[in-house]
């Protein structure tokens, strides 16, 4: 049994997809992409092959176990994950604190280090216990505002203070994000069946292990493809990757939208997956994520709660502007009319729909069906306008939006792969 | 609103009445009273101009309705226009499309491009090949005064017009229908130069919003209707004087082709200035001197565009001075204390012309300020700001 | 011996343009007259026959982009108030001059005699010259050109235009130059003119053979270098396409591609028209990144901006004001947008392409509006989608070479792709 895998190196996070020789998709994997492309790759890959190995272990017991029992053997392999970088990390900050701390306070400091990661780890370990919530699973997301909590808590103003704490974090953290690091299933598995102590599971962790996952044929592409350490021949362009990859998940596609953090991309496909023309955005960075970004710093939102608060909106404001650096301006100014925010918010979202309805006529319109990825597919506001000015320009089209959907060039480029290997 | 002041009791309603005619005609962007008209003259056609200068005696004694196409300015959406156009073009060639993609054109049976840049001179072939069945020509003016070959070229763009727009409607005028046409914009250009008198010696009770709304209504509707609606306007001002405020005389300049928001010319006059000259809708009035009815009227209507006086980006300039003196002489006319140099982003002809403008202004010691708008501009802040603070320097400057 | 045939057009060139820039940096010294025009409409034989030097301001501006000054040049002209929106080359140029008016020969550029400003498709020529008249208080003459709206030339725009030249620039010439106006002379120099027309026709068409022996864009923007400047109706100008042909159709003979800055390129992959003028300040890398994927121009609308002489015109010494006056008309930059498109579709037609790209430039409205219009409707007719890149022609702030690459490598995947799916 042979497999495959595909990377898409993105500017904000990097996925990668293992395909089996037929296709089916075995493992994702997702991680923020760094400063270093290589190892954003090699982290992606290794989430994909632990995915595809919980999901070969959720197979081999389907008849006999509950999901909840994976499932639950998979958050104690997170967290033994976690645990081994954030010793990592409490070794990398004494050793800081050893070099560079003045020597009065280098007691105290080292101390509270080792307290701040003590009540990270029990933290932790109670956070397994706990009913599982959404979180982000990246170290640095779930560590880091322990961290800050912990050290505004234990900082002392005229000793160790809060500022010294981040200051040494600051610094370790980015070492730990970009330095190889043994995350690897074989090496947590073994504790994590320990932890739920569910014996059970041993026989399928055992298959999983033993499972070959190493890929025939890899191919990268995304916006930092140029980056991979791959021959030419195994990169693809984002363009073709997409347009294939929207068509493995929804056969019929015929146009895809494809609204990411740093460009949009309008793609037509023939009944084949084969792109036929595309658009990008001009260089104008309004119409992409980033805007959105811009004004949930200006309304001091989470990205993820501008479209649940544009939905609220009874009344959608018209913003011209979709100059990210007009867009600002704009929305104070209308903040300082009285303007409610909800309703401000779901003008900006049409608004930056439009801009992407231009992409889409600029490319040759909107066949059916039409499919919507990126991070934008993820938000309900921008979801509604979309609908709503396809509708209005091109009559009834089939929508498609799959939850996978950030996974989309992933997917194209092992299915890439796929092919070379055929 | 402003006529309320006063708290008459006929006058003033007739200006707001007229005012709102106007912005009536304004805000619609489906260009009702043309169907109208259309409607109650089943033999004529509409046809549309853009900026910045048409003959539009021609379009009218063939029996067309004239129709100024402006763009949908701050009202309209682009959602199509967009897909026409990169970011780097001025918006209004994408508003334009607009309006005829969702259909807001389409009584149009010609529309006439004129030679005022290559953005718009383009936009002519766009129209060939999106409208078949429009009757589109680019109309390349002569651009130096030569009463020879040049008003012999024009005369001869003037003949074609008359006969493919003659073709288009099914009548070709005689000389008489077509001097009675020249006479009728002679009534109307001296109307408006009239209304901008007006508002130069009384810019207090002449707001050039209610002008420029009334001018911008004039474009959609028959020339007989705007003077009668321009005459009650000049009647009604008369009869409801306002009080004379401490505010600066300013003359706008570069907003001759796409059109700035309403909310932009608002801005200006509340942040304390007067504008008491400007080039809004410059074609309307760009022969500053009647058309002869008598004699040859193509004839007629060449030689008055040869020998008219009006200068403006949109044209070459001949004299070496021209550019530099420009400035000083359109103050000097107006009385006026500064300029505004307000820009259309990313307009050749003139952002092109502003540096020699300015210096002219300049070292003719005329006080100015610059910014860009695009007609769709919705924030308003910072014209606000950089007005009112031109205004303020410009009467601590004149007390000093 | 190819090798040692390339060097003779290229060393042609370069002493014929060496000798020019010196020529013009004594003229003040020798006398010799200079008049200033625009490569679209230059009327280049009659300025010669008044014994005049032609200086070329586009040229000038892509000289300082391709040396890596233009964007001094152009804040300096920013500084002085020109905004960030308009033409790059009208603001390269008015910096240059502002910093002392070196030319590309790397001598001082001499002051006009007189501004020729041949109205030929770009409005801004007629600003632009505007501004170089308020710089060097200089006489300037306009000669219009009628805008082809219609997709032909009128005959009484003819007409008009023999009447402008006959009554504005030829006495505007006499004057600048104190010479009389020469028929004969005029006759010579338009003879020579049609002689190296020939020759350019058959370099231009030699893309149509696979390989291509030419690059019709990046390679043919030097080719054209000559004839669309100064040396229209010279013997100069005559040696040189000559020469030209003769080593373009030894490498067709030879089935040898095109010469790129890296070398000759082998194993055509891609064969493309394109539409727009390139960047100048990153001109190698631009060549380079379509080089890299063995795409090769064919064709190109931008090498027609001096001339449409691949459609047939070529200058008629038997009737002289006449032949200026169909020429001009001709220019790329004069034809309307339908015109424009036929040319594109014919192109892809008859010199086979697989692709077409436009390289939209911020500076040049004349060019650029209307783009996206012409994609659509080459897309249309001819079946093949086109790719779409935005750069400028020497502001180096506008020019994003990873966007451009990305783009351009999408595009020839996509060709790849559709070549994979049709043939299973």
């Amino acid at each position: 049994m042979s497999c495959v895998v595909g990377i898409d190196l993105g500017s904000t996070t990097t996925k990668a997809v293992i395909l089996d020789e037929n296709g089916n998709v075995l493992g994702r994997g997702i991680t923020n992409s760094r400063s270093n492309y290589d190892l954003a790759a090699a982290v992606a890959k290794t989430e994909a092959v632990i995915n595809a190995k919980f999901g070969l272990i959720a197979q081999q017991v389907a008849a006999t176990e509950t999901a909840e029992a994976v499932t639950s053997l998979r958050r104690a392999f997170v967290m033994e994950q976690l645990l081994h970088q954030l010793r990592r990390l409490e070794s990398l900050l004494l050793e800081e604190v050893e070099k560079s701390a003045p020597s009065h306070l280098s007691a105290p400091f080292r101390e509270a280090i080792e307290e701040i990661c003590r009540r990270i780890t029990a933290e932790e370990e109670a956070y397994f216990r706990q009913p599982p919530v959404l979180r982000s699973d990246f170290f640095r997301d779930a560590v880091g505002s322990a961290f800050m909590r912990i050290a505004e808590q234990i900082g002392d103003p005229t000793g160790v203070s809060f500022d010294r704490l981040v200051g040494v974090y600051d610094k370790c953290i980015i070492r730990v994000e970009n330095e190889p690091m043994d995350l690897d299933f074989r090496d947590h598995i073994g504790h994590a069946l320990t932890r739920v102590s569910n014996p059970r599971l041993a026989d399928a962790v055992e298959f999983a292990v033993a499972y070959d996952l190493t890929p025939a044929a890899t191919v990268g592409t995304g916006y930092g493809r140029a980056r991979l350490p791959f021959p030419k021949e195994q990169i693809r362009s984002e363009i073709l990757c997409h347009g294939l990859g929207a068509h493995a998940m929804f056969p019929a596609t015929r146009t895809v939208l494809d609204i990411g953090g740093q460009d949009t991309k309008a793609i037509q496909v023939d009944p084949e997956g084969i792109v036929t023309g595309f658009q990008m955005n001009d260089r104008c960075a309004a119409g992409c994520g980033r805007y959105l970004g811009y004004i949930a710093d200006e309304m001091n939102l989470g990205l993820h709660e501008l479209g649940p608060l544009a939905e609220l909106s009874k009344r959608t404001v018209k913003i011209n502007s979709t100059c990210t650096v007009f867009a600002g301006a704009e929305l104070r100014e209308r903040l300082s009319l009285g303007e409610k925010r909800e309703d401000i918010l779901a003008g900006l979202h049409r608004a930056i729909v439009i801009r992407a309805m231009s992409l889409l006529a600029r490319s040759g319109g909107v066949d059916d069906e039409f499919t919507f990825t990126g991070g934008v597919a993820k938000n309900p506001a921008a979801v509604r306008a979309i609908r709503e000015l396809v509708q209005e320009n091109y009559g009834k089209r089939t929508l498609n939006i799959s939850a996978e959907s950030i996974y989309t060039g992933a997917l194209g480029a092992a299915l890439f792969a796929n092919r070379m290997v055929a | 609103m402003a006529t309320r002041v006063d708290g008459g009791m006929g006058a003033p309603m007739a200006r707001g009445a007229v005012v709102e005619w106007a912005r009536d005609i304004y805000d619609d962007l489906d260009f009702t009273v043309v169907r109208q008209w259309l409607e109650e003259h089943p033999k004529s056609k509409a046809g549309g101009y853009l900026p910045v200068y048409a003959p539009r005696e021609v379009l009218h004694a063939t029996g067309f309705l004239p129709v100024g196409i402006h763009g949908g300015g701050d009202r309209l959406e682009i959602i199509r226009g967009d897909a026409f156009y990169q970011s780097y073009i001025c918006h209004l060639p994408r508003s334009v499309i607009e309006l005829a993609q969702s259909g807001r054109l389409d009584m149009l049976s010609a529309v006439l491009f004129p030679s005022t840049c290559d953005v718009i001179r383009n936009l002519s072939g766009i129209w060939k090949l999106l409208y078949p069945d429009v009757y589109v020509r680019y109309v390349d003016v002569p651009q130096i005064p030569d009463p020879g070959a040049a008003a012999e070229f024009w005369a001869g763009e003037l003949r074609r017009l008359l006969d493919d727009l003659g073709d288009v409607t099914g009548h070709r005028p005689t000389d008489e229908e077509l001097r009675r046409s020249i006479a009728l914009y002679n009534e109307t250009r001296k109307m408006i130069r009239t209304l901008y008198a007006a508002r130069r010696e009384r810019p207090w009770d002449v707001p050039t919003e209610e002008l420029y709304l009334l001018l911008r209504a004039g474009e959609s509707v028959a020339p007989e209707e705007f003077i009668a609606r321009a005459r009650q306007y000049l009647a009604a001002v008369a009869a409801d004087p306002k009080r004379q405020r401490d505010n600066s005389r300013v003359v706008i300049v570069g907003a001759f082709c796409e059109q700035p928001p309403l909310g932009l010319i608002k801005s200006i006059e509340r942040a304390g200035c007067y504008i008491v000259d400007d080039d809004f809708l410059l074609g309307n009035r760009f022969l500053t001197h009647d058309v002869p009815t008598d004699g040859d009227p193509v004839r007629a209507l060449a030689d008055a565009f040869i020998r008219n006086d009006m200068k403006s980006s949109v044209l070459y300039e001949i004299d070496p001075g021209g550019k530099r003196s420009l400035m000083a002489n359109r103050v000097a006319a107006a009385n006026a204390d500064g300029i505004i140099f307000a820009t259309p982003s990313f307009c050749d002809p003139a952002l092109l012309d502003q540096p020699m403008l300015r210096n002219g202004a300049e070292k003719a010691g005329i006080p100015c300020i610059a910014f860009k708008y695009a007609e769709n501009t919705g924030q308003f802040q910072q014209f606000r700001e950089q007005a009112g603070t031109f205004a303020d320097s410009i009467k601590l400057w004149g007390a000093a | 011996m190819s090798v040692a045939l390339k060097d003779r057009s290229m060393v042609l060139q370069k002493e014929m343009i060496a000798n020019h820039f010196e020529r013009l940096a004594r003229a003040p010294e020798t006398g010799e007259p200079v008049v200033y025009t625009f490569v679209p409409g230059n009327l280049t034989e009659l300025i010669r026959s008044f014994g005049a030097l032609p200086v070329l301001p586009e040229i000038n501006a892509l000289q300082s982009g391709m040396r890596k000054l233009s964007g001094e040049y152009i804040a300096e002209a920013e500084r002085a108030g020109h905004s960030e929106d308009v033409c790059t080359y009208v603001k390269c140029d008015i910096g240059m001059m502002r910093s002392g008016n070196i030319g590309p020969g790397g001598k001082k550029l001499p002051k006009p005699d007189l501004l020729l400003l041949s109205y030929t498709g770009c409005y801004t020529f007629m600003k632009w010259f505007e501004l170089l008249r308020e710089e060097y208080d200089c006489p300037t003459v306009m000669f219009h050109v009628p805008y082809q709206g219609d997709g032909k030339l009128e005959p009484e725009h003819r007409e008009y235009m023999l009447r402008q030249l006959r009554e504005q620039v030829i006495p505007a010439l006499e004057k600048a130059t104190g010479r009389k106006y020469d028929e004969e002379k005029l006759r010579h120099h338009l003879a020579l003119s049609a002689i190296a027309e020939e020759d350019l026709v058959a370099v231009l068409q030699a893309g149509k053979k696979r390989p291509s022996p030419i690059d019709g864009y990046f390679g043919t923007v030097y080719y054209v270098g000559p004839i669309f400047s100064a040396f229209r109706g010279t013997q100069e100008g005559v040696d040189y396409y000559r020469a030209l042909r003769e080593e373009v159709e030894e490498r067709a003979m030879l089935g040898l591609g095109p010469i790129t800055p890296e070398g000759p390129l082998e194993g055509e992959k891609y064969r493309l028209v394109v539409e727009g003028p390139p960047n100048w300040t990153h001109f190698r890398d631009f060549w380079k990144m379509f080089a890299d994927e063995k795409a090769v121009v064919v064709a190109s609308t931008y090498t027609k901006v001096g001339g449409t002489y691949d459609f047939g015109f070529r200058h008629d010494p038997n009737d002289p004001l006449g032949t200026l006056a169909d020429y001009c008309s001709g220019c790329y930059t004069n034809l309307n947008l339908p015109s424009r498109i036929d040319m594109i579709c014919q192109y892809i037609k008859e010199y086979e392409a697989d692709g077409f790209l436009i390289n939209s430039v911020k500076s040049c409205n004349s060019f650029s509006a209307g783009q996206l219009m012409i994609l659509r409707e080459v897309e249309k007719r001819t079946g093949i989608p086109g790719a779409f890149i935005e750069s400028d022609l020497v502001d180096p702030r506008y020019f994003s070479a990873a966007n451009i690459k990305n783009r351009l490598e999408s595009y020839f995947q996509m060709i790849d792709a559709r070549r994979a799916g049709k043939t299973p």
